[in-house]
C-alpha cells in the first residue's frame, strides 16, 4: 500500500537519512524502530510532506507521489498523530475534528448536527466512548489521542502514523488503544507504530522496520525475531569506548550541593541527594520522570513546592538562574535552540551573554577587545569549528552549538555545571569531545549533574547515578551497580517517597 | 604605478563595504530613504532646499524621540502603546505646575521627566513581574494617562508658560533647530547603550530568545523594567520639545503618535518580534516618515489620501523587507 524507496535527506552538508526503505501493507501494524536520533521522525516528516526528501520515492498503491506540504499528504490518505497533540484545547472533540473543514448548511452556517453525527459515527467505528462536547483539555491524554485518531480517520486516512502514542498512557489506556488499533487493522488501515517499548511491539505489531543512525537496517515479520535480536538490530555493534576513563573521586569528597528536601508538587514525592566535589552525578530516568523539573526547581527556574538545600554547607535559596549564576552554578539546558542559545546572535555574543562582568571598561561599557580575546580563548578551549567569533550560531552544527554553550560556562569560574541531555542530536565525534570537556572540568575540581536519557552515556560518564521516576528520586546507585539493568529496574518500577 | 595600486586597493575595499552595506539591516531603510527623497525632489522644487530639510528634521523630532524608547521595547519583543498619551500627560502636568502651582519652570520640566520615567517603570513592573502582556498593559496605561491629563486640565490647553521654554521647540543653535540637536543627542546615547553596554546586549538577547537569556542567568525582569523606563523617559523628553513648540500643555496632543513611532521602528528594519534591529535604522525610519509627510504636503495632496499613501508604503516596505531576508 505504501512504499518509501531509497529515501535520503540532508540538512546542509550533513546527511541524516542514508537511503531508507519502508514498505507498509494494508491491514497491518508496522513498527518503526530505532534509538533516539535514528531518523524515525525525519522519515515520518518526509512521509507527511512536512519536509522534502533529498532523494528517493514515495509510492502509494504503486503510484509515485510528491507531497509539497502536509495538506497534500492528508489528501492522499495519510494521517499522523504526533507526540505533541495538535488539538485546540478550548474546542470540543467535534470542533477539533472538523477544524478548517467544517460542514456547513446551505446558508453557510455551521451544521453542528451533521458534524456531531459524523463524529459519533467515527467514534463508534473506533469502539470508543469519548465525550464529544466538552473542551478537549478536560479529556484524559488517552481520550485526546482518540480524538486525534478520529480526526485522521474523518479525513479518510488509510495510512495512520502513531508517533510514540503509548509514552504517556497508563497500562489500561494502552490496552484500549491497542483494541482500537486492532479494530482499524481489521478495517484495512495501515498503521505505522513508533514505540520504544519492545513488549508492545510483540503484542500489537505484524512487521517491523529498524533504522540505526539514519541507515536502513532491515524489515521483517515480528514472528521471525525475538527480543534480543531486535535489540541487536537497533543498537548494532556500537562504539562505546568514547568515554574518558573515570577517575576515582577522592573519598570522602566534600559535598558541594546538599539537597535536603525537594518537592515539586504539593503531596508529590520528595527527593534528597548530594553532589560531591569533582564528581559527575548522573540523573537517569524515563522521559517525564522529573529530572529536568528537579534541576529547574533547585535553581528557582521552575515550579517548586518545597526546596531546602545547602551550598558548601550554607543554607541557600535561589530565586532564579541569575542567583544560581552568582553562586557559581550554571545550567546547560536540554534544548539548545529554545533554551540555550540566542540563535540570532554570533558566537561571541552568545559566549559573553552572561559574562560581561569580566570585561568592563569604565565600569559601564563593554571592553570589546577583551571580549574578543576571551571569546577566542574560550572557543579554542572547547574547539568550536567555525569561521570565527562573529559567525552566527544558527549556522553551526549541533555539536558546535553545544560547544558554544559549554564555552559560555567555562568562561566563568563555575563550581557546578548542570548538563541536561548534553549530547542530544550530536554526532559521535563531537560527543567524545564533549565528554572529554566534562571530565576535564571535574578534574579541575568542578562538579557536574548530568541528566541523560541515553543509558550508555549515563553508565559511561557517571560516578554515581540518581534514578528518577514519577517526579521524584527513587534510588542512588554507585560503583558496580551502575549498569543498565539495575538503573532500568529502578526507573520503571522504583518507589518514590511521598510526603503529605 | 602607485596610482594603479591605490585605486586597486580602493576599489577592493569599496566593493567590500558596498557588499557589507547591502547585507546590513540598514541597507533597505537607507535605500527607501534615498528613493523617497529623490521622488519628493522630483515632485517638488522646494524639497531639496536646506530650509526644508531642516524643517523636516524638526518636524520629525518628536516622533523620532518617541521611537527611541519604542526601539528598546520592541527589541525585547514588547510594545509600548502609551508613549503618545504619556507625552501629553507630562506636557500638561509640567505646564500646570508652572502656571497653576508656581513651581519654577526648570523644576517643573525636571519633574515632568521623572513622571514620564515613573509611568514607564510602572509599565515595566506590570509587564515583568505582573507577567501581563505588554500590549494590554500599555493600552491600559495609555488610556489612564490620557484620561488623567484631561481631568487635570479640564480638557483645555494650559498656556502662560515662561517664554524661554519655546527655545526647546523652535530655538536654533547656529542654523540647526534645537529639537534636532536634542534628538540626535538622544540617538547617540541610545546607540552607546545598545552597542557598547552589557544592558544593550541583554536587550537584544531578550528579543532573540527570552527563555535562553533567563536560563543563562540574565536578569530578564530588570532588563524589561529598564526598557519600559527608557520609553517613559523618552516620551517625557518628547513632551519638553512639544511643550516648547506649542507654548502650552496640550492634553489632547500626540494622539496616534505611538503608531507613528512603531512605524518608524519597523520601517527602520527592526523586527517587530524583537531581537534584531539598529537604533540608526529607527532614525532613518523616522526621517523617512517625516519626508513622506512633508513631501505629500508640498505636493498639496489631500490629507486623507496622505494617510492612505503612508499606510500603503509601510505595507510595501515590510513586504520587501521580508522578501529581502
Amino acid at each position: 500500500m505504501l512504499e518509501l524507496k531509497g529515501i535520503r535527506k540532508s540538512f546542509g552538508k550533513i546527511e541524516v537519512l542514508h537511503g531508507v526503505d519502508l514498505d507498509v501493507r494494508a491491514g497491518e501494524v508496522h513498527a518503526l524502530l530505532g534509538e533516539n536520533g535514528a531518523g524515525k521522525s525525519t522519515l515520518m516528516k518526509i512521509l507527511c510532506g512536512i519536509i522534502q526528501p533529498s532523494e528517493g520515492k514515495i509510492l502509494i498503491n504503486g503510484a509515485e507521489r510528491h507531497f509539497a506540504d502536509y495538506d497534500q499528504a492528508i489528501a492522499a490518505g495519510i494521517g499522523i498523530v504526533f507526540q505533541e497533540f495538535s488539538l485546540i484545547p478550548w474546542l470540543d472533540a467535534v470542533e477539533n475534528m472538523f477544524l478548517a473543514r467544517e460542514i456547513r448548511n446551505r446558508f453557510g452556517m455551521l451544521n453542528r448536527k451533521a458534524m456531531h453525527r459524523r463524529a459519533a459515527e467515527i467514534m463508534r467505528q473506533l469502539a470508543v466512548d469519548v465525550p464529544l462536547d466538552v473542551p478537549v483539555h478536560r479529556l484524559s491524554v488517552a481520550e485526546q489521542q482518540f480524538v486525534e485518531i478520529a480526526k485522521a480517520l474523518s479525513l479518510n486516512a488509510r495510512i495512520l502514523v502513531l508517533d510514540e502514542p503509548t509514552a504517556t498512557l497508563t497500562p489500561s489506556e494502552v490496552e484500549h488503544l491497542f483494541k482500537v488499533m486492532r479494530e482499524l487493522r481489521k478495517q484495512g488501515v495501515a498503521i505505522i507504530f513508533i514505540s520504544h517499548h519492545l513488549e508492545e511491539i510483540f503484542e500489537i505489531c505484524d512487521r517491523i522496520t529498524v533504522l540505526r543512525d539514519g541507515e536502513f537496517v532491515g524489515s521483517c515479520a515480528v514472528s521471525g525475531v525475538d527480543n534480543d535480536r531486535l535489540v541487536e538490530m537497533m543498537v548494532g555493534r556500537r562504539i562505546e569506548n568514547n568515554f574518558p576513563a573515570k577517575v576515582p573521586v577522592p573519598s570522602p569528597a566534600p559535598v558541594v550541593i546538599d539537597v535536603e528536601e525537594l518537592q515539586l508538587k504539593k503531596g508529590g514525592p520528595v527527593s534528597r541527594f548530594q553532589l560531591r566535589k569533582g564528581e559527575i552525578l548522573g540523573f537517569a530516568g524515563l522521559v517525564g520522570s522529573g529530572r529536568t523539573e528537579t534541576v529547574l526547581a533547585m535553581l528557582g527556574a521552575g515550579p517548586v513546592q518545597r526546596c531546602r538545600l545547602r551550598l558548601n554547607g550554607t543554607q541557600k535559596r535561589f530565586r532564579g538562574p541569575d542567583e544560581a549564576l552568582a553562586a557559581g552554578i550554571g545550567l546547560l539546558p536540554e534544548s539548545r535552540k529554545e533554551q540555550g542559545l540566542i540563535t540570532s546572535f554570533s558566537i561571541l555574543q552568545n559566549v559573553s551573554l552572561n559574562n560581561y562582568g569580566k570585561y568592563r571598561k569604565n565600569h559601564w561599557f563593554i571592553d570589546l577587545k577583551k571580549e574578543l580575546a576571551a571569546t577566542r580563548t574560550a572557543m579554542a578551549q572547547v574547539r568550536v569549528k567555525a569561521q570565527g567569533p562573529h559567525a552566527r550560531v544558527d549556522t553551526l552544527s549541533g555539536g558546535n552549538q553545544q560547544k558554544v554553550v559549554i564555552a559560555r560556562w567555562l568562561n566563568h569560574d563555575m563550581q557546578v555545571l548542570i548538563f541536561d541531555e548534553p549530547t542530544r542530536g550530536i554526532d559521535v565525534g563531537a560527543k567524545a569531545e564533549i565528554y572529554a570537556l566534562m571530565r576535564e572540568f571535574t578534574q579541575k575540581g568542578g562538579s557536574i549533574i548530568m541528566i541523560s536519557s541515553e543509558l550508555p552515556e549515563v553508565i559511561g560518564m557517571s560516578d554515581r547515578v540518581c534514578v528518577f521516576r514519577s517526579g521524584g528520586l527513587v534510588a542512588t546507585v554507585e560503583g558496580d551497580q551502575i549498569e543498565s539493568e539495575t538503573i532500568m529496574t529502578h526507573a520503571t518500577t522504583g518507589r518514590v517517597e511521598h510526603v503529605a | 604605478m602607485s596610482h594603479d595600486a591605490s585605486t586597486g586597493a580602493a576599489g577592493k575595499t569599496g566593493g567590500l563595504t558596498l557588499g557589507r552595506l547591502l547585507q546590513s539591516p540598514l541597507a533597505l531603510p537607507l535605500i527607501g530613504l534615498i528613493v523617497v527623497s529623490i521622488l519628493m525632489g522630483l515632485a517638488s522644487d522646494n524639497f531639496f532646499t536646506l530650509n526644508n530639510i531642516l524643517n523636516v528634521l524638526r518636524q520629525v523630532s518628536v516622533v523620532g524621540i518617541l521611537a527611541v524608547g519604542m526601539t528598546f521595547v520592541i527589541l525585547t519583543g514588547g510594545i509600548d502603546l502609551s508613549v503618545g498619551a504619556v507625552m501629553a500627560l507630562v506636557g500638561t502636568l509640567s505646564a500646570g505646575m508652572m502656571v497653576n502651582m508656581g513651581v519654577p519652570a526648570a523644576a517643573a520640566l525636571a519633574l515632568g521627566l521623572l513622571i514620564g520615567l515613573g509611568i514607564g517603570l510602572a509599565n515595566g513592573v506590570l509587564v515583568a513581574w505582573g507577567r501581563m502582556p505588554a500590549i494590554i498593559v500599555t493600552l491600559a496605561t495609555m488610556g489612564m494617562a490620557r484620561g488623567l491629563g484631561l481631568i487635570y486640565s479640564g480638557g483645555y490647553p494650559i498656556s502662560g508658560i515662561p517664554s524661554w521654554i519655546s527655545w526647546f521647540g523652535v530655538g536654533r543653535i547656529g542654523i540647526i533647530p534645537v529639537p534636532v540637536v536634542i534628538m540626535v543627542a538622544i540617538y547617540a546615547v541610545a546607540w552607546v547603550l545598545l552597542q557598547r553596554t552589557a544592558f544593550g546586549r541583554h536587550v537584544y538577547a531578550l528579543g532573540g530568545n527570552e527563555n535562553a537569556a533567563r536560563l543563562s542567568g540574565v536578569k530578564t525582569q530588570r532588563v524589561k523594567l529598564a526598557v519600559y523606563g527608557i520609553s517613559g523617559l523618552t516620551s517625557a523628553l518628547a513632551a519638553v520639545i512639544l511643550t516648547g513648540r506649542l507654548m502650552s500643555g496640550q492634553p489632547n496632543a500626540g494622539v496616534g503618535f505611538e503608531l507613528d513611532a512603531i512605524a518608524a521602528v519597523v520601517l527602520g528594519g527592526t523586527a517587530i518580534a524583537g531581537g534584531r534591529g539598529l537604533i540608526l535604522g529607527t532614525l532613518i525610519g523616522a526621517v523617512l516618515l517625516g519626508i513622506l509627510n512633508n513631501g505629500l504636503n508640498l505636493m498639496g495632496i489631500n490629507p486623507y489620501l496622505q494617510d492612505v499613501i503612508k499606510g500603503a508604503i509601510i505595507l510595501l516596505a515590510i513586504y520587501i523587507g521580508r522578501e529581502w531576508r
